[in-house]
């Protein structure tokens, strides 16, 4: 069987399928920079501006051309990387962005890893053994968990283990005023510091970031179990599984070899979805916990109303998701034999 | 003998009958439904109901803790939480309900459109729909109230954008399975143009999948609105909005003045929580098969 | 080998418990094929389920006893039958491609049986896994080895499904309905290989099936199952000739063969005098070079490639060929649901191929063309009455309101069969032969003059099959209907049309008379079709008599004219 073509094919077509929805993405961030109120130039141009170099900046940024020359501006400096420049701030940004980035990546990268190894052995377990107390345990979580506004749990968190029990620390931020922060190679504070053999502030980046992660794996986690609960439980009713008892198999290899990994696939289907509003619980999180990160620069912008920020932070967040969307296609079809060969 | 009938009834219920049945049997759907009575009480009564006026502000009495006189306390500026939270029903309400109804409405439409014609349509609406969907949506929420303003409005329109792929994919899907049913064809046999069987058979029958959705989108559309509202966009002070109130009350929570943030918070939880269970419950009076 | 004594299992459901069977008893000898028959509700499949002990969640074995070669199956330890499911017995199913994982290759299914029962190694899996696949006759085993279950054709995945089933070479086969949905070709070569894979092997087996004819053809001895429990159990050529309960009897009557006329197959009270319908030569409806091309992944899919054929007034005309043939097709063209790509459809001398099918609801000759489609549960609108369902032709095209139209529904009720009291119904709350008859009410409600049945009886189980095709003749020799019989079941044409065509990948390869097409097939393909399809013993106490008897008065509807 010559597997590798259509599904070569496939994989191709995939990563093609991102170029027009890129296209799409920037076109609405386009047409959202365009749909503000008042004159584009003045935010664009920065704080500093005077009435020269907005004139400038509107000249440069073509608003006095029609909209299709403006698009063409539009993408031309995207290309160059630059997003504008940002009123409060006065920096580009881009650059902006890229030195935020980090601290959210280290909060939400983490957060995702401890909702999937928390929601999934429990939709497992939970479509397993139905009726038991694991299973009520997972229909509560879900349906508490797609109840439960991010930020108010934030709070709730904030209230009960730091205020009452003292065991968190305050939440202002990814280090307590008392650390200094580890030299910066990858913005990652953790693997800085580990970098740097400083565990004591090692340590103390990992306390700052207990609370927010918890508190964005718990929005995220309930999405997870349910698609893996009712995953597990289709797959455990299908035809081939009764096949596998009848051949005697163990119940271990029907429930790994065949019934898991069958239910893998609408699981990895559900993750760009959880994704999305991972990435939107994000900017919550981010301001309940006062995390610098790219979400609480966006609300701290808006505030100011620095939109050439605000825009920037969205149109940097669509790419991401597209990149992340690829990303989980690409690794679906790596599990998933049929792709490709969509004829049956 | 394999020719009998599942049931033998001596005639059919009628509407009305059938959704007693439906509540009667299933007490967690009489819950959310007694659960979802009240907040619409509240919604249209609460302003008028309510002990104090929710703007009155009173500095001497500020930030109380809840006491018979004020059931969940005062907030900074001396007002009464509860009243605040309860006029906070009417607005929340109102944005999810016109915003879900919206995307409802347009969404269906482009969704019977591109699943039952297929062709260009479908392409092109699937590209559309890619394309607000590649955006972590409540990012993209944030770039429209920011770009079109900060209002009320901006923030349904916004909600009602970003909700109306699901309702457009769903659509689309559960039309597209019908398209080629038996009893479709039967309908064109019997005489019914294409648009007519859409209308009158096809949609109909998409309508009890659509029932959860609306129910679990309303809680989302409120969490949705609350989210905007708090980091500041789309209502602001003194406005009582469970979502602003929230974020006011956040700044208190760390010098233990909880209720100034928690008793919207769990209200707006509850809102949530009844439209989910509401959710399976509306599923179950719109679906015929579920009379017996 | 294996001996049953008054099995019975119990489903708890919401309703209460379900006694599924009801103390059933047999024994099965080493080497023998027993066949377990019996229509839908039987308990047959359940009888299987709990010999494996693979029961669904709520079932129970209530009472009774199972033992396999000394071994008692209802109290062996889970761990025990683990052991003895693949090693000892072991079961195949329906619907093949369905019953293997869809993400796994077909060899390390089989290897993963092997391994876990022991008969293989890490090292010697792969070659005794092609070494199954070679013994169900897969040619190429090593190239299959690697393919995935989407990959194979139906057939195909049954023998991987035997072959995995076959691998440690049980004792015992539990075949449950392993043909239902493959063609009538690819079920013999499955029931063959079967057959002559347990006969090699002195293997025993059990066959569950709904066809009595299959079941006759295939095993030693016959158990007729109803409401869950045994009725008759006997050879099957003593069970075909001489029933003893009334059920086996009606169940042998209702099973279409050869030589029986269409009232044979209703229990004898019921047996009116079967009507005298004579087609005339006038043509009704005349098809020309009827092409249809779909555009397909890979290249142009020629569904159907120029075909011509005519149906008279007054006749029958079966469509008969495997899947894929380009009758369902053919059929939707011709009564518009579909466009063709090229060719004309003839009726009443105008072409109404010229008119696209989106338009032709409104057309006024739509009543004239009507269709009974196959699955009656998929033809009816889960969300309207049976009322509302036949009364839907009648507003729509016939512009019926009020009284008129009531009026109307209740003679239609009444001509098809269907109690009124049943009007009101959804069609969740009426059984397969109600809806069949909904359907039938519908498509006659306006008076059509051509009626398309496509397979209206392929779901059902085979006493209402009975009824129903009993239903369809009446109905056409009432109101005068011309019908084009489209099915895969060679019996139930035979029994029914005057003129049969015979259709494969898209073209017409035989067609005339009935009754010559059946009996002295011309092409090769119709030959293999008839070969292939089962055929119970005969009725008759000596089979020499029946040879005669169809020579000396031939069945009845041979008199037509064709």
């Amino acid at each position: 069987m010559l597997a590798s073509s259509p599904r070569l094919r496939a994989i191709l077509l995939r990563v093609a399928q991102a170029i027009p929805v890129v296209i799409g993405v920037v076109v609405i961030s386009f047409l959202l920079t365009r749909a503000l109120p008042g004159d584009p130039a003045v935010y664009f141009a920065g704080v500093a501006a005077d009435e020269a170099s907005i004139e400038e900046t509107r000249v440069a940024m073509g608003l006095d051309k029609p909209l299709p020359v403006q698009f063409l501006h539009y993408v031309g400096d995207l290309l160059q990387g630059d997003l504008g420049q940002s009123l409060s701030s006065g920096r580009p940004v881009a650059v902006d962005l890229a030195n935020r980035l980090p601290a959210s990546l280290e909060l939400t990268l983490p957060a995702l890893f401890l909702a999937v190894v928390i929601a999934v052995p429990l939709g497992v377990l939970a479509a397993t053994r139905p009726g038991t107390w694991v299973d009520h345990l997972c229909r509560v979580v879900v349906t508490a968990g797609v109840s439960l506004p991010t930020f108010f749990t934030g709070i709730l968190l904030i209230y009960i283990f730091y205020y009452l029990m003292g065991i968190a620390p305050s939440p202002l931020g990814r280090l307590d005023f008392i650390y200094l922060s580890p030299d910066h190679v990858t913005g990652f504070y953790l693997i800085d510091a580990a970098l740097m053999g400083d565990w004591e502030t090692w340590r103390g980046a990992a306390k700052q970031l207990v609370l927010p992660a918890t508190t964005l794996a718990l929005f995220t986690l309930a999405p997870i179990a349910r698609m893996t609960r009712a995953a597990m439980l289709t797959a455990l009713s299908s035809d081939f599984i009764r096949t596998a008892r009848a051949a005697g198999l163990s119940n271990r290899t029907v429930l790994y070899r065949y019934a898991f990994r069958n239910a893998l696939l609408p699981v990895v289907t559900t993750l760009g979805m959880v994704f999305s509003f991972a990435l939107g619980a994000n900017v919550l999180v981010e301001k309940v916990f006062a995390w610098p990160g790219i979400g609480s620069y966006a609300v701290e912008a808006l505030v100011v109303s620095d939109y050439a920020a605000v825009q920037g932070f969205v149109l940097a967040m669509a790419l991401l998701f597209v990149a992340l969307n690829l990303v989980i296609d690409l690794l679906y079809t790596a599990i998933d034999p049929r792709i490709g060969f969509e004829a049956q | 003998m394999s020719d009998t009938t599942p049931s033998d009834l001596p005639r059919q219920p009628g509407n009305l009958e059938h959704v007693i049945y439906v509540l009667r049997t299933n007490p967690v759907t009489l819950i959310a439904f007694g659960m979802f009575t009240f907040l619409i009480l509240s919604a249209l009564f609460g302003p008028a109901l309510v002990p104090y006026d929710p703007l009155a502000t009173n500095a001497g009495n500020a930030l109380q803790p809840p006491s018979w006189a004020h059931w969940f306390g005062t907030d900074q500026i001396g007002r009464d939480v509860f009243s605040r939270v309860i006029v906070a029903t009417r607005l929340d309400l109102t944005i999810s309900v016109a915003a879900v109804a919206i995307s409802f409405v347009v969404g269906s439409i482009l969704g019977c459109i591109a699943g039952y014609w297929g062709g260009w349509a479908d392409i092109i609406l699937n590209r559309f729909l890619d394309t607000i969907m590649a955006f972590p949506l409540f990012v993209l929420a944030m770039g429209i109230v920011a770009a079109l303003g900060n209002s009320v409005e901006n923030i349904i329109y916004a909600t009602a954008i970003i909700n109306m792929p699901f309702y457009a994919r769903l659509v689309r899907a559960e039309v597209n399975i019908r398209r080629d049913a038996g009893f479709v064809r039967a309908a064109k046999l019997a005489g019914s143009s294409d648009l007519r069987v859409l209308a009158t058979q096809i949609y109909p029958n998409a309508l009890p999948p659509m029932m959860v959705q609306v129910s679990l989108n309303l809680g989302w559309a409120i969490l949705n609105a609350a989210g905007l509202s708090f980091i500041g966009l789309g209502v602001s002070p003194p406005t009582a909005e469970w979502g602003i109130m929230v974020a006011e009350g956040a700044n208190f929570i760390v010098s233990g003045e909880w209720w100034l943030a928690v008793f919207p918070g769990l209200w707006l939880m509850f809102a949530v929580f009844t439209f989910n269970l509401l959710g399976d419950g509306l599923r179950d009076i719109v679906d015929p098969r579920k009379r017996t | 080998m294996l001996s049953v004594k008054d099995l019975s299992v119990m489903f708890r459901t919401r309703r209460g418990n379900v006694d599924a069977v009801r103390g059933i008893s047999f024994d099965v000898a080493k080497g023998e094929i027993l066949g377990i028959v019996g229509e839908s509700g039987s308990g047959k499949s359940v009888t299987s389920y709990a010999l494996m002990r693979i029961l669904d969640a709520g079932g129970t074995i209530k009472a009774g006893e199972a033992v396999y070669s000394g071994i008692a199956l209802r109290r062996a330890a889970e761990r025990d039958m683990r052991d003895i499911r693949g090693r000892e017995t072991s079961m195949i199913f329906q619907n093949p491609r369905a019953a293997l994982n869809p993400i796994r290759k077909v060899g390390h299914q089989i290897e993963d049986v092997l391994r876990h029962h022991a008969r293989a190694t890490r090292y010697d899996a792969r070659e005794k896994a092609i070494a199954a696949m070679e013994a169900v006759k897969i040619k190429d085993a090593e190239e299959r080895y690697n393919a995935y279950p989407f990959e194979l054709s139906g057939g195909m995945c049954q023998r991987i499904v035997c072959a995995v089933a076959l691998a440690c070479n049980p004792r015992l086969l539990i075949a449950d309905e392993p043909t239902t949905g493959l063609d009538i070709t690819t079920q013999k070569a499955v029931m063959d290989l079967v057959r002559d894979l347990i006969r090699e092997r002195d293997m025993s087996s059990i066959l569950i099936t709904h066809d009595l004819g299959l079941a006759a053809q295939y095993c030693d001895r016959l158990i007729v199952m109803k409401d869950g429990v045994s009725v008759e159990q006997g050879d099957p050529v003593t069970v075909f000739s001489q029933p003893e309960h009334p059920y086996s009897r009606k169940l042998v009557d209702a099973t279409p063969r050869a030589g029986a006329s269409v009232r044979d197959l209703l229990p004898a009270e019921a047996r009116t005098p079967e009507p005298l319908i004579t087609a005339s030569n006038q043509p009704l409806i005349e098809v020309r070079d009827l092409v249809k091309t779909y555009a397909g992944k890979s290249g142009p899919v020629h569904a159907v490639k120029g075909i011509s054929f005519t149906v008279n007034k007054g006749q029958c005309v079966g469509l008969v060929g495997e899947s894929g043939c380009g009758k369902s097709t053919t059929s939707e063209m011709l009564v518009r649901l579909l466009d063709a790509t090229s060719g004309q459809i003839v009726f009443h001398g105008k072409d109404i191929a010229k008119t696209p099918a989106r338009s032709f609801a409104k057309d006024p000759r739509r009543a004239a063309i009507q269709m009974v489609v196959q699955d009656a549960t998929d033809s009816l609108n889960p969300r309207h009455s049976a009322r509302q369902a036949i009364a839907q032709p009648l507003r729509r095209l016939g512009g019926m309101r009020g009284a008129a139209l009531e009026a109307r529904i209740e003679e239609l009720a009444g001509l098809v069969g269907l109690p009124q009291s049943l009007l009101d119904r959804f069609p969740h709350q009426l059984s397969g032969g109600q809806k069949a008859r909904v359907g039938i009410a519908r498509a006659v409600a306006l008076d059509p003059e051509f009626l398309i049945l496509d397979e209206p009886t392929a779901a059902l189980d085979v006493s209402i099959q009975a009824v129903v095709l009993n239903l369809l003749v009446d109905l056409r020799s009432k109101l005068g209907l011309s019908y084009l019989f489209v099915s895969h079941d060679l019996h139930v044409v035979r029994l029914l049309c005057d003129h049969v065509i015979v259709m494969k990948d898209g073209e017409i390869v035989e067609e005339g008379p009935a009754q010559q097409v059946m009996s002295q097939p011309q092409n090769r393909y119709t030959k293999s079709l008839i070969a292939a399809a089962p055929k119970p013993p005969e009725r008759a106490a000596n089979k020499d008599q029946l040879e005669t008897k169809d020579a000396q008065h031939p069945p009845f509807h041979d008199k037509r004219a064709s």
